[in-house]
């Protein structure tokens, strides 16, 4: 099992149910293969420093989790066949960053 | 032309030479590398206002002799600015960024 964050770029043009819809998918995937969620966050609409798909904005979205890494293949390959996602992107996390992402996540709550 | 005795000393005709060294103006501040300084273990791709102190206007990744960033961490700096372009916090060609 390692450490793993996702990344990744819903297609402005949808509605709130959809992207609930989607995330939600993503997330049963991912515990349906064996992952560990840890955290979820939500970044909301954000502005692209460059156009995808001739889009300036896009929904972000960030997982946390604890996978093994043959699993990862399955959902990148969903990642590639889903026209909601625009962009994504998949970093095996070391101890520094583990360390991090923690305090990153304390620091957030604590301004929630 | 300068003379066979001149250029076996390596010095051309018209060639400026001062007594005394030119003061020239070195800056006495020593360039540090701020991770180390500050004991940051990961850089994160995430934080894009961060990485905008290794990029030009252009958006291009500075050199090490520019920033003073030891090789460990500029090569993660180098890392995490691509991984910033790839999910589009950062761009990859831009025009007066700063």
């Amino acid at each position: 099992m390692n450490h793993y964050e996702t990344v990744f770029i819903l297609n402005p043009v949808l509605s709130e149910d959809q992207i609930k819809e989607t995330v939600k998918k993503y997330e049963d995937i991912l515990v349906s293969k064996g992952a560990k969620m840890i955290s979820k966050e939500n970044w909301g609409l954000k502005k692209l420093a460059y156009a995808i798909q001739h889009k300036k904005s896009g929904f972000y979205h960030l997982f946390e989790f604890t996978i093994d890494g043959e699993a990862l293949n399955d959902l990148e390959i969903e990642f590639r066949r889903d026209e909601r996602i625009m962009r994504y992107l998949t970093v095996a996390l070391d101890k520094h960053a583990i360390a991090w992402a923690e305090k990153r996540r304390n620091r957030n709550k604590k301004t929630a | 032309m300068s003379s066979i005795e001149q250029q076996a000393k390596g010095k051309k005709e018209g060639d400026i030479r001062y007594l005394t060294p030119l003061n020239i103006e070195t800056s006495k501040v020593k360039k540090y590398c701020m991770f180390q300084k500050s004991g940051i273990k990961y850089v994160d791709y995430k934080d894009a206002d961060f990485l905008m102190r290794f990029i030009n206007e252009q958006g291009k990744i500075l050199p090490r002799r520019l920033t003073g960033t030891s090789l460990k961490y500029q090569r993660k700096v180098a890392v995490a600015v691509k991984r910033a372009r790839h999910i589009a916090l950062m761009p990859y060609v831009a025009d007066l960024l700063k």
